[in-house]
């Protein structure tokens, strides 16, 4: 092999380790977003009501279940009735749910501010629908589908991320659920246990921005 | 040093994305006739987590499956579709397969699917996965997947790439020729 063989083997060595340190570098920038233990960031998002919520408007919530979700996702709409019920249940427990609409109107006519005021309306939603305008939140949480659960535990003044995911095992039908992941989690929160069930998956319509 | 370095990230890189199918299975053939058996009356072939993984995921021939995760409300899947049917039909001869995969509620087959497998003039295989366990199946397909769609993974004998975004055609025909 001559020298200048070698130079190129080197040259595209390190070519190569370049583009790998830089996609992978890439792909966590990508998937960016909070895993569990991290201090998920205030928000302040105007809600179907026309007022502004942000973690502060709740001084004796213990924590918070956020939300993503939309209008017409049907997964999004088969879990309505559980997430109104949710709020139900841990709202008084000090977790109230809050839930917050992704899409951007322009690529998802159906998520517009109003459709969703006529939305939480007709539903009755107990808790706020907020409307992510800047895209700013869901990208930052790393959602990337509705619906999509971040359960939040306050502790030294910092919202910390305990849960990410599904509601329960079954999200399109609320009446064979087996197990309550989200529920779960709360109830070992409540018992000031770690949680044991800390990630889990379920199919979601992809967010539309 | 580099190139030490490059060679590592290049193994390392590889095992990950063969570590996402098993590789010994039945023939394919055997498994669609027992489940379409099963499913006597539906218009597709309907198929669990576990039975679409030993009958499809599972690859032993030399054909290249292209699977796409979809469904007929999904407006980013419907806007991809032609892609993966032209493919399928562009790449007949290099032996690849495109498959789609409806995640479509089961009540919706025949209100929705069918209709829209007609309307479209699919050519692709369609089947239908009917496993409300997401939390089990969602990360054997790959531990990257959200659980988004759309969703595609390119699965051969050999290795497999798991894809959680949309393509346009000259995207996916990259992915695939990777694969020949």
């Amino acid at each position: 092999m001559n020298t200048k063989k070698i130079l190129l083997v080197f040259l595209a060595g390190a070519v190569f380790t370049m583009i790998a340190a830089f996609s992978t570098y890439g792909d966590s920038g990508e998937s960016a977003g909070y895993t569990i233990g991290d201090a998920a960031s205030n928000i302040n998002l105007l809600n179907v009501d026309n007022t502004m919520v942000s973690y502060d408007n709740y001084p004796d919530a213990l924590g918070f279940i956020v939300i993503f979700t939309c209008n017409t996702c049907p997964y999004a709409v088969a879990s309505e009735d559980r997430i109104i019920a949710l709020d139900a249940e841990f709202k008084p427990k000090g977790y109230p749910v809050i839930a917050i609409n992704p899409n951007d109107p322009s690529v998802q006519p159906a998520d517009t501010f109003e459709l969703m005021q006529k939305k939480a309306k007709e539903k009755g939603f107990t808790f706020p629908y907020l409307y992510d305008e800047s895209r700013s939140v869901y990208a930052e949480y790393g959602a990337k589908k509705t619906p999509h659960v971040y359960l939040l535990q306050k502790e030294d003044d910092q919202n910390i991320v305990k849960y990410i995911g599904a509601i329960d095992d079954n999200v399109r039908n609320g009446s064979a659920v087996k197990e309550r992941f989200l529920a779960n989690a709360i109830y070992e929160l409540l018992d000031g246990k770690e949680v044991s069930v800390t990630e889990t998956k379920a199919i979601g319509c992809s967010i539309k921005v | 040093m580099l190139l030490a370095l490059s060679v590592v990230l290049w193994v390392s890189c590889g095992e990950k994305k063969e570590g996402d199918v098993k590789t010994s299975s039945p023939e394919i053939s055997e498994v669609v006739e027992v489940v379409t058996e099963k499913e006597l009356d539906s218009p597709i072939p309907v198929y669990d987590y576990d039975g679409f993984e030993e009958a499809y995921l599972n690859v032993t021939t030399d054909t290249t499956y292209v699977f796409n995760f979809w469904a007929t409300w999904c407006k980013p899947c419907i806007k991809e579709l032609p892609a993966f049917e032209a493919i399928n039909e562009n790449y007949t001869d290099a032996k690849v397969k495109v498959v789609l995969v409806s995640l479509d509620f089961p009540e919706n087959l025949n209100s929705h699917v069918v209709p829209f497998m007609e309307k479209r003039g699919l050519k692709s295989e369609v089947i239908l996965l009917d496993d409300s366990d997401h939390n089990t199946w969602i990360p054997k397909v790959s531990e990257e997947w959200s659980g988004a769609i759309p969703a595609t993974i390119v699965v051969s004998r050999d290795r497999s790439k798991f894809y959680e975004r949309s393509f346009n055609y000259a995207e996916l025909e990259t992915e695939v020729k990777s694969f020949l």
